[in-house]
């Protein structure tokens, strides 16, 4: 019953592969031959493509993937579970050895729906945008020849149904994110034009390359126990990654699961930018602002989160791992949080920012609220995409300064990126009625109300109030943000004070309509307690809801909340406001601290805690410790392996001294053959020749002995066999050789004959040595051989 | 009539003696001579079995051996007569200018 349901919610579609394929080829026409064409062409192409991608993803989803997840409703009503409603597309048969067998297939269900959305929407704005801030440079076709091929390589990610296609688009905008921060790596004006830009893009790749490794490792393990990858095929592996996981011996047993779903997670950490992993983030703010919002805020580090959720039920199946994915994204949303505090750099609160939302969205997945951690990642892409944008507005009006220090009084001058901005501040500080809100709370409130089996029961609480203070966090460094750069008074010099100016029009719509998504989105999504429909769950219930072979095993997986705790509306409430206040207090501390200008008791304050002052400013000297912990170490051997192994055993030992011993010792006794007389060079073709006649002139001396085909060793009595010669050589028939046989004594038992096998049957017991005469009439050469043969 | 067998005997035992002329001898005019003598052995071959298969096709491939072992001649004399004017020598163990 669960196949034929499965395959009923289950259609083909043609329409998915044209989604990632728009854009990428809307990258291979912009790398190619963009720099030949007008930057019309350019950014028609490069907007064009992704307005497709959009369209046809809506088109997909709507016609033809609603109808399906509409059928697993009506189902789910009656009791029955059918498996996911999804769109599939195979392209072809990617990779094909032994076991393996990898399509490179797409699956559009409600989670990559949302996703294709998100990508597609919010990267065309952004597009959009970008044909405004990067108007002047020099490179705009490269820029949008890379923005397309990062769009398609996102959207194979979300829409891969293998692990392996979901890992080729991971890697895919990775390279993109290395490119686009690095994109100025010849900017002027520094002693090294550029260099600070391009080492920020290969450290965003050198991490990511870590958590890539540990992917990697987790795709193996999955693999080794389920033998697949396919996402749908892998829901009906459970036993299999349930099984144990025993390196380590019974006594340290642990499932499957739960080592691949921690390597996954290390993987996710690199990408989403979590602790320990998120140290490229703040520096990728290297690359054009367009790119920090695209790619560093609204898309390609939710890829994580994005992985926990599509994966949820290899997640679900250890607590403890759970608790562990929860755990990080709590502990990385505060800690961000606070650094958030002390930068002066406008992209750089964004980019704590993001790091700390990230956290959020990895709170949601851990504990279960899969719907939840999605839907923040939905608002998020919203405001945090509005903020960097506006945040670009700004820097442009500003002629390039991105310190909020001499900012101020921004409101008047730039109107529409001022409330823009202001939106998407109230949104993320999750003030109600706005998008963050909605997505914030139910977090909130998911990780209150969720116990997990795999931890204590202080757990949830732990949990609730690091997300609880990193909040107010949040508020707290937004509103600061927003304080210095669009109030009191300009505290820019004059020549700056004097170019400010509103952005052009096609920088501020995209503002514009993403505003209005951070303030209006969140309604998509609304809490329990008001009764009304929650369009977004719903939306995701498929995904995230299990069937009944996973409902078996649930009592271990799913983290279940105390019934009581659960279902009280008043508490949900009460927290609704408990956060609601705690955001006010942090907006209203940040109004009394920075509206005017930085105030004197600031400077009071971080005077009297001077030292943690210093070590929030310095990100806690994460950077530093790594750059101890690993990157010195790996500095040393890199020196050692040159200067030692690479210039001393290589080069000198074993290529000058002992290459060098071995090519002249060779070459001076080989020298010696070649002396220049002709007559001895003769005498060496006429050997060899002679050999070669009179190896392919002997006559086969070698047979087998054939019971049925087989050969055999030993025969019972009165079994028929087949004596047969083998026949070295070719042109056997002109030959024409002769063949005699006997079977014991050693005087022949059959006469000459051409044909090279013969039947016999030996009736007693007993060893016997069979000879074979082989003869060539025309030359009268012969030759024979013996062997034992053992009769029982 | 003589059987097949004692022709390429014949055939063998020219060109044998002809091989160990070519590559013991140390004068290039014996050694072109010997060359000259495996030619013929070929020849003589070619007779028997045209003989033996009663056709002519073996008869006119060595009127073509006979026509190149003149020109071969011709050209190996005039190279052995160049290298005697440069060398004075025609000893095949002292030119031995190809060599390393």
């Amino acid at each position: 019953m669960e196949h034929t349901a499965t395959s009923s919610l289950t259609a083909t579609s043609a329409l998915l592969y044209w989604i990632p394929l728009l854009p990428l080829l809307g990258a291979a026409f912009n790398l190619l031959l963009g720099r030949k064409l007008g930057r019309g062409v350019v950014h028609l192409v490069a907007c064009g493509s992704v307005a497709a991608a959009l369209v046809v993803g809506l088109i997909a989803s709507a016609s033809q993937l609603y109808p399906l997840w509409h059928q697993w409703h009506r189902l789910a009503e009656t009791g029955q579970h059918g498996g996911v409603p999804a769109l599939v597309y195979s392209a072809f048969d990617w990779i094909s050895a032994g076991n393996v067998s990898i399509n490179l297939g797409l699956l559009l269900d409600p989670l990559s729906s949302v996703m294709v959305f998100v990508i597609t929407f919010v990267g065309f704005l952004i597009h959009v945008y970008s044909m405004g801030y990067m108007a002047h440079d020099r490179d705009y076709a490269r820029f949008f020849g890379y923005l397309n091929l990062f769009t398609g390589s996102m959207l194979l990610l979300v829409l891969g149904d293998n692990l392996i296609v979901l890992f080729v688009g991971w890697e895919g905008v990775g390279v993109c994110s290395y490119l686009l921060i690095g994109f100025w790596y010849d900017k002027d004006g520094t002693e090294k034009p550029g260099d600070a830009n391009a080492s920020a893009g290969r450290k965003a790749f050198i991490v990511n390359r870590i958590g890539d490794f540990a992917f990697i490792l987790g795709m193996f393990l999955i693999f080794s126990a389920a033998g697949t990858l396919n996402v749908v095929e892998l829901q009906g592996k459970i036993g299999e990654l349930m099984g144990i996981w025993s390196p380590l011996g019974q006594k340290m047993a642990v499932s499957v699961a739960a080592v691949a779903g921690l390597l996954l997670l290390v993987g996710a950490t690199g990408k989403s930018a979590q602790i320990p992993l998120f140290v490229w983030l703040p520096d990728a703010m290297a690359g054009p602002t367009p790119v920090s919002a695209l790619i560093h805020a609204a898309t390609m580090v939710t890829a994580g989160v994005y992985m926990v959720a599509r994966l949820n039920f290899v997640f679900m199946l250890s607590p403890t791992l759970m608790g562990v994915v929860a755990l990080v994204g709590a502990v990385t949303a505060l800690f961000a949080a606070t650094i958030g505090f002390a930068q002066t750099d406008i992209k750089k609160v964004l980019a704590y920012s993001t790091i700390s939302q990230l956290g959020y969205m990895f709170i949601g997945v851990g504990v279960g609220a899969f719907a939840g951690g999605v839907f923040h990642l939905f608002t998020h892409a919203f405001f945090k995409a509005c903020l960097f944008l506006g945040a670009g507005s700004v820097i442009h009006a500003m002629s390039g300064k991105q310190d909020i220090r001499e900012m101020g009084g921004l409101s008047k001058k730039l109107p529409l990126t001022h409330w823009t901005f202001a939106v998407s501040c109230v949104a993320i500080a999750g003030i109600f009625p706005f998008s963050g809100f909605f997505s914030k709370d139910e977090i909130l409130w998911r990780a209150l109300s969720t116990a997990n089996p795999g931890w204590g029961a202080w757990y949830p609480t732990l949990v609730y109030a690091l997300a609880l203070a990193a909040a107010f966090c949040t508020a707290f460094y937004m509103f600061r943000l927003y304080f210095l750069t669009f109030r009191g008074e300009c505290r820019a010099d004059e020549k700056t004070r004097h170019h400010i100016h509103e952005s052009p029009l096609r920088m501020t719509m995209p503002l514009v309509v993403l505003a209005i998504g951070a303030a209006g989105l969140g309604l998509l999504g609304l809490p329990g307690v008001t009764h009304l429909p929650n369009y977004f769950e719903e939306w995701l219930k498929p995904v995230v809801e299990r069937g009944p072979e996973l409902a078996a095993a649930v009592h271990l997986i799913r983290p279940v909340g105390p019934g009581a705790l659960a279902q009280s509306h008043g508490l949900e409430v009460g927290l609704m406001l408990v956060s609601l206040l705690v955001a006010l207090i942090g907006i209203f501390m940040a109004r009394s601290l920075y509206r005017d200008g930085i105030s004197p008791s600031v400077g009071r304050m971080t005077e009297g805690m001077s030292g943690f002052y210093r070590l929030v400013r310095d990100k806690y000297r994460i950077d530093e410790l790594y750059r101890f912990l690993v990157v010195r170490p790996v500095q040393l051997l890199a020196l050692f392996l040159w200067r030692v192994v690479d210039a001393v055993l290589i080069d000198l030992v074993a290529v000058n001294i002992l290459g060098g011993w071995v090519t002249d010792t060779v070459g001076r006794l080989s020298r010696r053959l070649q002396n220049g007389n002709v007559q001895r060079y003769l005498v060496g073709l006429v050997g060899g020749l002679a050999l070669v006649v009179l190896i392919s002139s002997c006559p086969p001396d070698n047979f087998e002995v054939l019971s049925q085909g087989q050969k055999v060793t030993w025969v019972a009595p009165g079994q028929a066999v087949t004596l047969r010669a083998l026949q070295p050589g070719d042109n056997q028939d002109q030959r024409q050789l002769q063949y005699r046989w006997s079977y014991g004594d050693g005087t022949p038992d059959s006469p000459w004959a051409g044909s090279p096998a013969i039947s016999h049957a030996f009736n007693k017991p007993g060893r016997y040595t069979v000879r074979l005469e082989v003869q060539d009439p025309r030359w009268h050469t012969k030759a024979s051989r013996t062997r034992e043969l053992e009769v029982r | 009539m003589i059987p097949t067998t004692y022709v390429l005997g014949l055939s063998l035992i020219l060109f044998f003696i002809g091989l160990l002329g070519v590559l013991i001898r140390r004068n290039a005019l014996i050694v072109m001579m010997s060359v000259e003598l495996m030619l013929n052995a070929v020849n003589v071959a070619l007779i028997g079995f045209s003989r033996a298969r009663g056709d002519t096709q073996g008869q006119g491939l060595v009127f073509f051996i006979i026509a190149l072992a003149a020109a071969e001649a011709a050209v190996g004399l005039a190279i052995v007569v160049a290298v005697f004017r440069t060398r004075r020598t025609v000893n095949v163990d002292e030119i031995t200018l190809m060599r390393n």
